[in-house]
């Protein structure tokens, strides 16, 4: 980041016009009239329509695959298989929060020597009609020698396990082992001194918890079109969280320079980390490329859930010691995360947060990133942290009885606080878990009774957040107006969120702001649109891209009066002399300036390019009450309220939004959703009917506390608020369930049978 | 088999096309009539997102033939502004911020309008089980409700 960039928080020394108001989002009116253009709403002239076969089975090798009778049916184009996708070497790159690896990629996208798990795509047809390419997949004729599988994330740690690569070897764990195994990693956090924590401990409890991988659940269908040319170069148009990233793993794939391939994002109907990486598109730019015409490829929701990356799911041991009085002394947990087919699960991430919201001396974490036959895992919302915190949240919560302390009490004595030492590396800066609480604790739902068989939870979390790689233009138009261009796709407002910071920095109404969203061809390169970054990664681009604007505007305008740059200030949206010493002249508006940059040196703009540093933590808790049926176990969610530190609410409308849809979130992770198997190792559940996500019908109104601790190095306060929502839920859910019934489950998700099975269990 | 002809009509504008029989009304809207307004979100009647109204009735167009346009009157998301006025529901959407991605608004706002035509002063029970055949999964569905019971307060109020 631009050191000269003043990031002092400035939200107090003036009034705000536009920051933390609720102002139009600019593409409102195109999303409630149906003329935005999302991912499968593209098309091309001579376009085909590329389908992919998938394998039906968990596990095993490829004999051989025959196309000739597919290649032979009237219509089709091109068919693709292993052979049209060159090998690549093992090397990690970042996607999102989490590392990729081309080789495994490549065999990701199209399966190699063996099919890893159900919905693993083994070819790929182009055709002059979606019933033509359907067709054409029955001719494929593909020789499989089924092997055993692994599901479970324990029983593929075992000796013995299915092997799913025979040349995976555990990193992180001394000797090196001789032997592969579904294990690829081995992790592990310290601080402090474990031992004598737990030795000055007078209540130690211990339990394990278990998660099943659940899917993002995104309503729009990963799609995307590519056009290859005949001179080497490609369009891409998709559904994305990164345009880039696109860009960067398709270029490779298919082996094409990064400059060569324009990639477009389209809207984007929800991807919450499931479309941080690439399926259909590399597939659809090889089909391309035979035919040289375009190629549509878009996903059933079928094979969205069985074939695009759900969120891990986890097994996971905490042991906490705490003393009477209700300080925690000592945390110990072990995290075993599912990966999917290939290396790298969220259980790093998972490990960083699982203690991060508590003031501890003795941690120890250690995780492991295990494979199975299952879709490669790809990011959900804080990828691992709400598996790691839920657990630690739940055997808080029952500490806490334990001693008979109120829960919030119970956290606010050991929350962290700016300078408390993090056993994954940062000690906090300015932090707002104890205002968080502190709020929660204040709540009316708090003091509201409750009724036979009701309970009430409370959960906290924690995500990092991120900042990165972001590149912002701002063009002052002719007639005065600006157009604002970034490269973070919108998942969820933040173009509105970007204009408000933008006509604050100017002094302008954010009406006369027009914000695109860039292909990759536009700008340098940007991150993704994931881990909390938008609104404080694009939003310092922007602010510096507008204060570079002013200064290009002052310059010109310095230059017309002849007096130095210091000597013009800009001011409600106009260059005005600084005082009465620099001259007597009448200010300049923004569209004055604009209409005559020709005389004064052609085009003006503003510019940021920047790695920006330095994102805020962000802490929540969600309170929610709950009543049980004891004769169905069906559990009614009857009263919700997330509070969460935002630092500042550039859009308070859209910060509710990202509270209240990631509680609904939780609510399905800790009610319904799991992805179910058979003994076949076939996914039995999906489609929306037997993956069952929330409805309208089964929530209450979700109420929200948005609490503001400005993070110092944001000119506004801001942090990410998109990714904490998803984590507390789940253990407040837990806990409530918990309340309700006088037992405790350790299970997700806690479906009427598994609540039933409780109940009959525990005797109550 | 042989393409059908069907006659149509879609937000009052007549249609004529050779629709293959195996193709559904979302298809035909979306890559026939170019209407790609209404979205598939997973062509089982399981989302709502194709949501349209077909001689007043709601229905998912993915679970609709395409030959069974024929003769009929179809509304979808792309008739529902009246010129540049936004219906009341599509305003009060973008008041209360009820859509973040925004790819199940079309669908949403297709079946509040065909509950608010039934219904003009339902309850948020009564909206929320309306709603329960439209998925959303960006909003928790909060701001929706209070955005379909004040448009219908302000359709009553006019």
């Amino acid at each position: 980041m631009d050191n000269s960039m003043d990031v002092g928080y400035s939200a107090d020394d003036k009034e705000l016009k536009f920051v933390g108001k609720r102002t139009n989002r600019p593409d409102g009116v195109d999303k409630v009239t149906g003329r935005a253009r999302f991912g499968a709403d593209a098309r091309l002239p001579g376009m085909l329509y590329g389908k992919i076969l998938r394998s039906p089975h968990a596990h095993a090798r490829i004999i051989s695959i025959d196309t000739s009778k597919a290649q032979m049916l009237s219509g089709v184009k091109a068919v693709v298989t292993r052979d049209d996708f060159e090998d690549r070497d093992s090397e990690f790159v970042p996607a999102g929060e989490m590392m990729v690896n081309y080789r495994d990629m490549v065999r990701n996208i199209m399966a190699r020597e063996k099919v890893l798990y159900d919905g693993h795509a083994v070819a790929a047809v182009a055709a002059t009609s979606i019933t033509i390419a359907k067709q054409a997949l029955k001719l494929i004729d593909v020789t499989y020698e089924v092997l055993p599988h692994v599901i479970d994330v324990v029983e593929a740690m075992a000796p013995g396990a299915p092997l799913l690569h025979d040349d995976l070897f555990t990193d992180g764990v001394e000797p090196k082992p001789t032997k592969p195994s579904n294990v690829a990693k081995r992790l592990e956090f310290n601080m402090g001194d474990i031992a004598s924590g737990f030795a000055g401990a007078d209540e130690i409890l211990e339990k394990t918890f278990d998660t099943k991988p659940v899917h993002q659940g995104y309503i729009e269908p990963h799609s995307c079109l590519a056009s290859f040319s005949e001179n080497g170069s490609a369009e891409l148009w998709c559904s994305t969280q990164g345009q880039y990233l696109v860009r960067a793993h398709c270029s490779k794939l298919v082996g094409m320079e990064i400059s060569k391939l324009r990639v477009t994002p389209s809207e984007i109907g929800g991807g919450f980390g499931g479309k941080t990486v690439v399926f259909i598109e590399p597939v659809a730019l090889a089909l391309s490329k035979k035919t040289y015409r375009p190629v549509k490829i878009t996903m059933t929701r079928d094979e969205v859930f069985r074939s695009s990356g759900p969120t891990s799911g986890g097994n996971v041991r905490v042991k906490i010691g705490i003393t009477k009085d209700g300080k925690i002394m000592a945390c110990e947990a072990e995290l075993k995360y599912q990966a999917g087919a290939f290396q790298g699960s969220s259980v790093q991430p998972g490990c960083m947060c699982a203690f991060a919201p508590y003031d501890v001396a003795n941690v120890n974490v250690i995780g492991w990133d295990v494979l199975s036959n299952r879709p490669k895992v790809a990011a959900y919302r804080a990828p691992g942290a709400p598996v790691s915190e839920y657990a630690v949240e739940c055997v808080i919560d029952e500490l806490a009885e334990r001693i008979g302390m109120d829960p919030v009490d119970f956290r606010l004595k050991n929350a962290a606080k700016e300078g408390t030492q993090t056993a994954y590396g940062p000690k906090f800066g300015p932090i707002g878990f104890v205002e968080v609480l502190e709020a929660t604790k204040a709540l009316d739902h708090y003091k509201i009774p409750l009724g036979p068989n009701q309970g009430r939870g409370i959960g906290s979390g924690f995500w990092f957040n991120i900042g990165g790689e972001t590149c912002v233009n701002l063009n002052v138009n002719e007639d005065g107006t600006l157009t604002l261009i970034t490269g973070s796709p919108d998942i969820g407002g933040s173009r509105a969120s970007m204009c408000n910071m933008a006509a604050e920095e100017l002094g302008i109404d954010v009406g006369l702001i027009n914000p695109i969203i860039a292909d990759t061809s536009v700008l340098g390169f940007n991150f993704l649109s994931a881990g909390s970054r938008t609104t404080f990664a694009c939003g310092l681009a922007t602010i510096e891209a507008a204060r570079n604007a002013i200064e290009n505007m002052r310059k010109r305008v310095a230059q017309l009066w002849d007096i130095p740059l210091d000597a013009v200030v800009w001011e409600d949206g106009a260059a005005r002399p600084a005082s009465s010493n620099a001259g007597v002249f009448e200010p300049m508006t923004l569209p004055e300036i604009a209409k005559i940059a020709p005389k004064t040196g052609g085009p003006i703009a503003g510019h940021a390019e920047i790695n920006a540093q330095g994102a805020g933590p962000g802490f929540g808790t969600h309170m929610v009450d709950v009543e049980v049926d004891k004769e169905t176990g069906h559990v009614k969610v009857l009263r919700y309220t997330v509070i969460q530190d935002a630092g500042k609410a550039i859009h308070p409308s859209f910060v509710e939004g990202q509270y209240q849809g990631g509680a609904v979130q939780c609510i399905g992770w800790a009610l319904n959703e799991e992805y179910v198997y058979g003994e076949d190792g076939r996914l039995q559940n999906s489609g929306f009917l037997d993956y069952r996500i929330p409805l309208a019908s089964d929530l209450p109104m979700i109420d929200t506390k948005i609490v503001e601790v400005p993070n110092p190095n944001h000119p506004y306060g801001v942090r990410g608020v998109g990714e904490t929502p998803i984590i507390p839920g789940l253990a407040a859910m837990s806990n409530a369930i918990s309340n309700a019934l006088g037992l405790r489950m350790t299970e997700l998700p806690m479906s009427p049978p598994k609540v039933l099975k409780a109940i009959k269990e525990a005797g109550v | 088999m042989a393409k059908q002809h069907v006659t149509t009509t879609v937000n009052n504008d007549e249609f004529e096309f050779l629709c293959e029989p195996k193709a559904s009304m979302l298809d035909v809207l979306r890559d026939e009539l170019n209407l790609t307004g209404s979205k598939e979100g997973c062509a089982t009647g399981d989302c709502g997102a194709c949501s349209v109204v077909m001689d007043g009735r709601l229905v998912c167009s993915c679970l609709i033939l395409g030959v069974e346009m024929e003769g009929k009157s179809i509304e979808t998301i792309e008739g529902m502004a009246d010129g540049e006025k936004l219906h009341p529901l599509q305003q009060q959407f973008l008041d209360h911020a009820a859509l973040q991605c925004g790819i199940c608004t079309p669908g949403v706002l297709v079946a509040a309008k065909a509950l608010l035509e039934k219904n003009p002063d339902p309850t948020e029970i009564e909206v929320r089980y309306w709603l329960a055949g439209n998925l959303c999964r960006c909003t928790g569905y909060d701001k929706i409700i209070r955005a379909v019971m004040d448009a219908a307060k302000e359709m009553r109020a006019s």
